[in-house]
């Protein structure tokens, strides 16, 4: 078996979706959230709170460098994730078309290393 | 790499080594580990076959060997390879060695794994090539007239996403499989095509290129019988290379299909094409394949180009273009539309497609606009299609056919 990130892409600047789609995609997310745990793949996952919320820090010169908002300044930001453990790319890829409904975004699958 | 010799022998190695490949990606689950013990049985096949002669079965001689090769490999440095490859080590530890049977689902799987859309186009036509098709990155690099070091580069990435992300090797499950045919069928098509009309170069046909493409899909027809696109692509690739012979004139320039001399077509892949087509027909599912193989049967059909049957061809676009609506299938209606309903109405159709930097967009057009007698705009066309062309062989024809419309009048003011 084989640990996969399944990282939502949420891109910047999009008009925001509405109240109603909004309680779509949470119930979608749930609904996929108890299918991923009864089938025995879930591992972990989460949504992430906007990049202004984010700090970053560095080691830089023998000190601890500490910056206001997200490490890249890009319009794709990473808006939440999925990790999942599954056999191969395929079961993975099943798991990620559904993902990608579910949260109406955007969905990269990446292998982790095995340890 | 045996001294590639007579084509006999080259077609042999490259038979059994995609063979071999597949059947050791089986059992190892591991490429370059079966690329690398392939390569290995054929250097000792060159240097023992000359004294021992060839064995009864050298296929199956060549797997046996490499597998024997990829196990001296574990064994002395098992840590290189992944988990899988190590757990087949110690089950050959245990079970004693036998003599290794491919089988037919091997080199299909091993398709599907290359052609994965998780791979790139480009990828997928490269590790087609190398591992299916047994080519040698110096020759898909010269056939692709790219840089050996690229393809290079690409093969390894490719192969090492596959590693990493763990494409499987296996048969897509039923489902899948309509989704997921299209790709590798899309890769022989590609690599025919590239040797058909080579994207540059001056050279028109790579026929290496075309020859291996169909032997691609006469594999996969055999290994997927069933599947009514698979023979409409084998028999679309031999009614177009069935074509060939009439397409060059003696200096190498290129013949339309109308100018052709059609006893040069080589009759027996026609038959071969049209029995495909019959039996297509027969089923009656038709796919873009099947189309386009049915339309070009009606043409191998014509004794003369006068005698063509536009208006099926006509009804066969119709249905392609329902199932393909894309431009440059309206682009080839539209031909069939000129010889229907006349040009004029063609160039009304052809206004509508927004095809700008394809060639044979261009040419078309100058061809509608120089039979409704407009000059000066067809040479302008053909100057857009010229511009757009890259194989050196078609900007030659097009120079041909604008120099044909007669000297230039000069130009207003």
């Amino acid at each position: 078996m084989t640990q996969y990130l399944l990282a939502v892409h949420s891109v910047e600047g999009q008009p925001m979706p509405s109240e109603e789609q909004m309680q779509q995609a949470y119930k979608a997310v749930g609904a996929l959230n108890s299918e991923l745990q009864s089938a025995g793949v879930w591992v972990f996952a989460g949504g992430l709170l906007p990049p202004s919320s984010a700090t970053v820090v560095r080691a830089q010169g023998g000190q601890i460098v500490t910056t206001d908002g997200p490490f890249a300044e890009t319009k794709e930001q990473l808006g939440g994730f999925w990790i999942i453990d599954v056999a191969d790319l395929d079961a993975a890829l099943d798991w990620a078309r559904k993902a990608t409904v579910a949260c109406a975004n955007p969905v990269e699958i990446r292998p982790f290393q095995e340890v | 790499m045996p001294d590639p010799g007579t084509p006999a022998v080259e077609r042999a190695f490259r038979e059994s080594s995609g063979r071999a490949v597949a059947t050791l990606v089986r059992l190892f689950g591991d490429i370059d580990l079966a690329e690398e013990a392939v390569q290995e049985a054929f250097a000792t096949a060159a240097e023992r076959w000359p004294e021992t002669g060839v064995p009864p079965n050298p296929g199956g001689w060549i797997t046996t060997t490499a597998r024997n090769k990829a196990l001296d490999r574990l064994r002395r440095e098992s840590s290189r390879y992944g988990r899988e490859a190590q757990a087949v080590l110690l089950r050959e530890q245990t079970s004693p060695a036998r003599e290794e049977e491919p089988v037919p689902d091997d080199r299909l799987r091993l398709i599907f794994t290359c052609c994965h859309p998780a791979l790139g186009a480009e990828a997928q036509l490269a590790l087609t090539l190398r591992l299916v098709a047994g080519l040698q990155t110096p020759e898909i690099a010269r056939a692709f007239l790219t840089p050996e070091p690229t393809i290079a580069q690409r093969l390894v990435r490719a192969k090492r996403k596959i590693r990493d992300a763990k494409i499987p090797y296996r048969m897509p499950r039923d489902a899948e499989l309509t989704s997921r045919l299209p790709f590798v069928l899309a890769v022989v098509y590609l690599v025919f095509n590239e040797g058909y009309t080579a994207s540059a170069g001056d050279e028109l046909v790579r026929t290496e290129l075309c020859a291996e493409a169909i032997r691609l899909a006469r594999l996969l027809a055999e290994l997927m019988p069933d599947e009514p696109e698979v023979r409409g692509l084998l028999a679309l690739l031999l009614l177009t290379e069935a074509r060939r012979p009439a397409r060059t004139g003696a200096d190498g320039s290129l013949v339309r299909l109308a100018d052709q001399d059609r006893t040069r077509w080589d009759r027996a892949m026609i038959a071969e094409g049209q029995d495909l087509v019959r039996g297509c027909l027969r089923r009656n599912q038709p796919g873009p394949y099947q189309l386009q193989a049915a339309i070009n049967a009606v043409h191998a059909d014509a004794p003369a180009a006068a005698a063509t049957d536009w208006r099926q061809i006509l009804a066969l676009y119709d249905q392609l273009s329902a199932l393909v609506p894309t431009p440059v299938v309206a682009l080839n209606r539209c031909v069939a539309v000129a010889e229907v309903h006349g040009p004029g109405v063609a160039l009304g159709l052809l206004g509508q497609l927004d095809l700008d930097g394809y060639h044979l967009f261009h040419a078309t057009r100058a061809d509608l606009l120089r039979r409704l007698g407009r000059a000066a705009e067809a040479a302008a066309a053909y100057d857009a299609a010229i511009r757009c062309a890259a194989n050196g062989a078609e900007r030659a024809f097009l120079i041909r056919q604008r120099d044909a419309l007669g000297p230039r009048p000069r130009p207003a003011g």
